[in-house]
């Protein structure tokens, strides 16, 4: 070991390739690419639902993106950085927004604002949503909240400028863009009797097949709730670890994290079921 | 003439851009600095634009405000039952909420299976999570709250949208925090700053001692001073009590049926 | 039958009714079942005395048109339609009935042309063939959807119990999210017989037929010239189309030939889950209705269900504070919902932002009254049944909680009394300065986009759409609620129907707010201390029966129609909820006001309809 580490004046925490170790050069234009990146950030001009009006909000006087470099909203894919999934995504309309995310040009980040565009939302149950738009686009940010308040959006986008300031230009998984030939395009999914995911075809394929021999058509195996399976667990668990956790930390503590423990078998288990029954 | 409306448009407009400025003058380059300026400037009598500077000033949210539920938990100091639970495992949060993001195990002894007023695990999930309030609105026991905290974007979800046991919970003393004026309106209703629960327990216990407290001091007073054996002295009030209990439970049960009489009349005449 | 009746268009409901009976003996009947109102005419008749109900009783305006599917209580399927006059004065409920196997009604839009969406949707959603419907496609799902979602025995992938609430959430609830349960990991489910070797994208084939594609080879030879017609997609994702929504023009050079509106982007299934819902679980999905009046929307929802309790004992109506309250909330939604309306037309017409910001500004000022008394500043979820969540608050603060969080501490009352009495007009007066006057808006919208007031009631329009048009229809005083009858106020009324006309309505209509909200305050400071905090638990129990309450919403008549009928539990659940959306139906319009104008006005006419995409789709 030398007296002077480098690595310590790297003030990116993300893995150098072991020839550039040291090398001061990479990371201050890293810093200052992903400085400019992250300060003209350019949404695309897309509202969706309720969040939308909440993003506009942001936008606008009060809330103020522009402090952010982020207030030239795009009509246009072809001209911005950063999707803001903001609200409700249908499966009608997750047809158009796929070919969106197609046409942007990298680097592109996708954010899912509210619950609904994170994960369904209060709407998942319906037939026409889709439950989170990273069954189909990745996104880079999730911000919670029904809607999420413009400070919220803001918090999120801040996020998301952190995750650019954590990409480093010597590590060619953060910068995919610089790689040789075209990215793939994200297949655009059909809309036929229910929507279709090209990337699912095999499974659908197989599913059919399956439907042709006379089993249940589209109906995955529950994972069955291993309550009664999860009861023998309960107590190794608790045997195991009650002990060592008692032994330094206060009763409440402990308890809640027996508890905790505990909870975290059955997750275990369950999973494990759920696994077993794909 | 033609373009007059339009001019007077572009001066209002330039007005306004010089309004902003004013105000900064007024202000004396302190418009960010103050409290007292962030009122005036958010409130109602701002003039020009009012922009929140969001990372290095955010605006404080009103005491209603609501965002993700959490749990509320005793005072890891409190002398009663430190860091337990408010929750009985009821399950009306559940039932009342309209996406059916809450999940609650309840709580069974491990020895006789019945079940213990306390969740065994509770989860909600925030990607089904409306905000909308109710579960913070029905709770009886005020033991579900709603959260001030908006800061929540992750780059995950799928490990930490659903939210558990520990990460919902928080102590009593932040629902005080965030939401004084409610949070001691709620304790008025409630009787006390605990729990419902111990409340009870406590009007109990109060209650017992009262008795036991009146116990000596009764036979004293029907005696006329006369020493009396303890043991007789101590039973006879303890029968007086039942008794009294029991005509006390009976009149409430005719105050109640009589209720539920007139009601039923009133009903058969409404319809 | 010599004997003039006199004057059949004033006759009251029971009379009209009568009047019905008598003049069609074997197709109208009485609606015997308990709790429920109004005729059930013979579906082979129903053109017949629809146009009768129209022409000789003067119902001019279908406000509502809507299936319920009564499987497994009557087994049959039923269309809804309300009727009002325009001149006021409460419903004419009618309704034909269908089996569910081969559902077929005929189409009421020869009678009222405003019929139009509300039957494609009943298509769309129950399968019911409208005979006679000129163009019966699907409206909100596309084509090719697997089944009709709105009947009771189809069920959706993420389908886990008829009732909410669900068993598996409590005592036993372990986490789970739905998407476990299903081999996909979405909520997709394709039928048994699906074609995988000729799979293509259905959603769009029927969408371009009628449009008259190509060029006519015929006419072509006799004229000599012709141009390609052009057809352009406007939306779904356009900066202009206030949300998801999409136009496919037909241009005649830059003139329009024919608009046709395609929608359902944001269709997410509101009624489906509301009648999955309680009574009480619902209050908060209607605000995502319109989200930018959610307190409009609760309110309407509240009255509908309110109706409902009424019939049955033991309700208490609200208190006058409460209702007060309510009219608040709903007058300052209006002035919110306007401020962004009127922003967002002068972008539509190019006036990039400047307006819209000014408008936000102040709507800040009344969201941040929102978020202090309701908790949100979107969401409200304000009102309950029989009063409201909870009283104006005494002071407007907040507690510093997060690093760098700033605090504010307002009266309450004064805050509402400078926004009111002070800062609103005179904000009002400078933005009528700013834009009344402009030249170029003015260009751009009078005698543009036109809708006559005959065709405005024809297609069921409402709102200051309709009001524009010169019909002075408005629900808060055409058939009143709350504490309307006692306010004092204007209706305003435009002349010619066009884009101006509409936006000095909304102009005026915000006037108009801030006169009852004046008339408020006094209001609000004697019933102080009064009980606005309802008894109604959060498990009412409500009768059986239906029931149709609607409310003037900044967009229009909001009406919910809400039928309450269970199995032997008892109603729990709504068996049918139904949202009558303004601005769904004030969308049948934009073909009609469209045509013949320019492209570049498209955006205009769709701006100066006003219409929020969560409740168009719904």
């Amino acid at each position: 070991m030398s007296q002077l580490d480098l690595s310590e004046l790297q003030s990116t925490e993300f893995p150098v390739p072991d020839e550039l170790q040291g090398n001061l050069a990479i990371t201050s234009i890293s810093k200052l690419y992903n400085w400019s990146r992250r300060s003209s950030m350019w949404p695309l001009l897309f509202g969706l639902a309720c969040c939308a009006i909440e993003m506009i909000g942001t936008a606008a006087s009060r809330f103020d993106l522009s402090r952010f470099g982020m207030e030239v909203m795009r009509g246009s894919p072809r001209q911005s950085d950063l999707m803001i999934i903001s609200g409700t995504v249908t499966k009608k309309m997750v047809v158009p927004i796929v070919r969106l995310y197609n046409q942007m040009p990298e680097p592109k980040y996708v954010m899912a604002m509210g619950a609904c565009a994170s994960g369904g939302g209060p709407f998942k149950e319906g037939y026409n949503v889709v439950s989170g738009i990273d069954k189909y686009l990745p996104v880079d940010v999730y911000v919670p909240g029904c809607p999420p308040t413009p400070q919220a959006l803001l918090y999120g986008l801040i996020a998301l400028q952190k995750k650019i300031d954590g990409q480093s230009l010597a590590n060619m998984d953060d910068v995919p863009w610089y790689g040789v030939g075209p990215a793939e395009p994200t297949p655009i999914p059909v809309l036929g009797p229910d929507i279709i995911d090209p990337r699912q075809m095999d499974l659908i394929r197989r599913q059919a097949q399956m439907a042709v021999q006379g089993k249940q058509f589209a109906v995955g195996e529950l994972p069955a709730l291993p309550e009664k399976k999860a009861e023998p667990k309960k107590v190794e668990a608790k045997a195991t670890a009650a002990p060592e956790v008692a032994a330094d930390m206060d009763p409440v503590k402990a308890e809640r994290m027996k508890k905790r423990e505990e909870a975290l078998a059955r997750k275990r288990a369950r999973e494990a079921a759920a696994e077993k029954g794909e | 003439m033609y373009g007059q409306g339009i001019a007077k448009g572009l001066w209002i407009t330039f007005k306004h851009l010089v309004n902003t400025y004013v105000d900064d003058i007024r202000y004396a380059g302190r418009k960010y600095v103050s409290q007292d300026n962030f009122q005036v400037r958010q409130g109602p009598k701002s003039q020009g634009a009012y922009t929140v500077q969001y990372p290095d000033e955010k605006i404080a949210v009103p005491e209603r405000f609501r965002f993700v539920p959490f749990r509320v938990d005793s005072d890891y100091d409190d002398p009663e039952r430190p860091g337990q639970d408010w929750c009985t495992s009821c399950g009306i949060c559940a039932k009342v909420c309209p996406p059916q993001c809450i999940w609650i195990v309840r709580g069974q002894d491990p020895n006789t299976g019945r079940p213990v007023p306390q969740p065994e695990a509770f989860f909600i999930d925030i990607d089904i999570c409306m905000n909308c309030g109710y579960c913070a609105e029905f709770c009886p026991f005020d033991a579900i709250k709603m959260d001030h905290d908006y800061e929540l974007a992750s780059y995950d979800r799928t490990s930490r949208h659903i939210y558990d046991k520990p990460k919902l919970s928080k102590e009593l003393r932040y629902w005080k925090t965030i939401a004084p004026t409610r949070a001691v309106e709620e304790m008025e209703a409630r009787g006390g700053w605990d729990h419902k629960d111990v409340q009870k327990e406590k009007a109990k216990a109060e209650k017992a001692a009262a008795a036991q407290k009146a116990a000596p001091a009764a036979p004293v007073q029907t005696n006329g001073g006369a020493a009396s054996p303890a043991a007789p002295a101590a039973e006879a009030p303890a029968a007086d009590d039942a008794e009294k209990i029991k005509a006390e439970r009976l009149a409430k049960r005719e105050a109640a049926l009589a209720r539920k009489r007139a009601r039923d009349a009133e009903e058969n005449g409404g319809a | 039958m010599a004997i003039a009746v006199p004057q059949t268009t004033e006759l009251d409901i029971s009379q009209t009714i009568d009047w019905l009976k008598q003049k069609y003996p074997d197709a109208v009947h009485d609606d015997t079942r308990q709790g429920f109102g109004g005729v059930v005419v013979d579906k082979s008749m129903l053109v017949e005395v629809a146009q009768a109900i129209r022409d000789d009783l003067g119902f001019d305006y279908l406000s509502s048109a809507t299936a319920v599917d009564y499987l497994g209580i009557s087994d049959h399927m039923e269309m809804v339609y309300h009727a009002y006059r325009t001149t006021g004065g409460p419903a004419l409920v009618f309704k034909a009935q269908t089996d569910r196997e081969k559902a077929e009604i005929p189409s009421l839009v020869d009678v009222w042309l405003g019929a139009d969406f509300q039957e494609r949707e009943a298509y769309d959603l129950y399968g019911i063939q409208f005979s006679g419907h000129p163009n019966l496609k699907r409206i909100l799902l596309w084509d090719g959807f697997n089944g009709y979602p709105m009947r009771k025995d189809w069920q959706e992938a993420y389908f886990e119990q008829e009732h909410k609430p669900f068993d598996s959430r409590w005592p036993g609830g372990w986490v789970h999210r739905a998407e476990e349960k299903n081999v996909y990991g979405k909520n997709v489910r394709y039928p048994d017989d699906i074609d995988l070797a000729r799979l293509s994208d259905t959603s769009e084939a029927t969408l371009y037929s009628g449009l008259g594609l190509g060029v006519d080879v015929q006419e072509l030879e006799s004229d000599g010239l012709q141009t390609d017609r052009l057809v352009v997609n406007l939306g779904p994702h356009h900066p202009s189309t206030h949300g998801v929504f999409r136009m496919i023009v037909s241009l005649n050079g830059e003139t329009i030939e024919t608009l046709e509106p395609v929608m359902g982007y944001l269709h997410r299934n509101h009624e489906k889950i509301g009648e999955r819902n309680s009574f009480l679980h619902n209050i908060p999905f209607t605000d995502r209705l319109d989200y930018l009046s959610s307190m409009g929307n609760n309110f309407g929802y509240v009255l509908a269900v309110e109706q409902l309790l009424a019939q049955g004992a033991r309700y208490q109506p609200p208190t006058y504070r409460a209702e007060v309250i309510r009219v608040l909330m709903a007058e300052l939604t209006r002035i919110v919902n306007h401020l962004w309306s009127l922003g967002f037309l002068l972008n539509d017409l190019g006036a990039f932002f400047t307006p819209m910001l000014y408008a936000n500004n102040e709507r800040e000022k009344i969201l941040d009254f929102f978020e202090a008394t309701a908790g949100s500043r979107l969401m409200c979820n304000y009102m309950r049944f029989g009063g409201v969540f909870a009283d104006l608050p005494e002071r407007i603060h907040s507690v510093a909680n997060l690093v760098n969080d700033k605090v504010r501490d307002y009266n309450t009352m004064e805050y509402l009394a400078q926004m009111i009495t002070e800062r609103l007009p005179r904000f009002l007066e400078e933005y009528g300065r700013l834009l009344v006057g402009n030249e170029i808006l003015r260009e751009r919208t009078i005698n543009v986009g036109v809708l006559p007031h005959d065709l405005a009631i024809a297609l069921s329009t409402c709102g200051p759409l309709l009001r524009g048009s010169g019909v002075a229809y408005d629900v808060r005083r055409a058939d009143p609620y709350s504490i309307y009858p006692e306010l004092d106020f204007d209706i305003p009324v435009g002349v010619n129907g066009d884009i101006y006309d509409r936006f000095m309505v909304r102009f005026q209509e915000i006037h108009e707010s801030l006169r009852i909200l004046k008339q408020l305050l006094p209001r609000l400071e004697q019933t102080k201390g009064e009980e606005v905090v309802t008894k109604v638990g959060h498990t009412p129990r409500v009768p059986v029966g239906e029931a149709y309450g609607r409310v003037e919403n900044p967009k229009g008549e909001l009406g919910f129609y809400v039928v309450s009928e269970g199995d032997e539990k008892g109603p729990q659940n709504p068996w049918r909820y139904h949202v009558r959306a303004p601005s769904f139906i004030n969308l049948t319009a934009l073909g009609p006001m469209c045509r013949g104008y320019k492209v570049a006005d498209v955006v205009t006419v769709l701006g100066s309809i006003d219409i929020v995409l969560g409740e168009t789709d719904r």
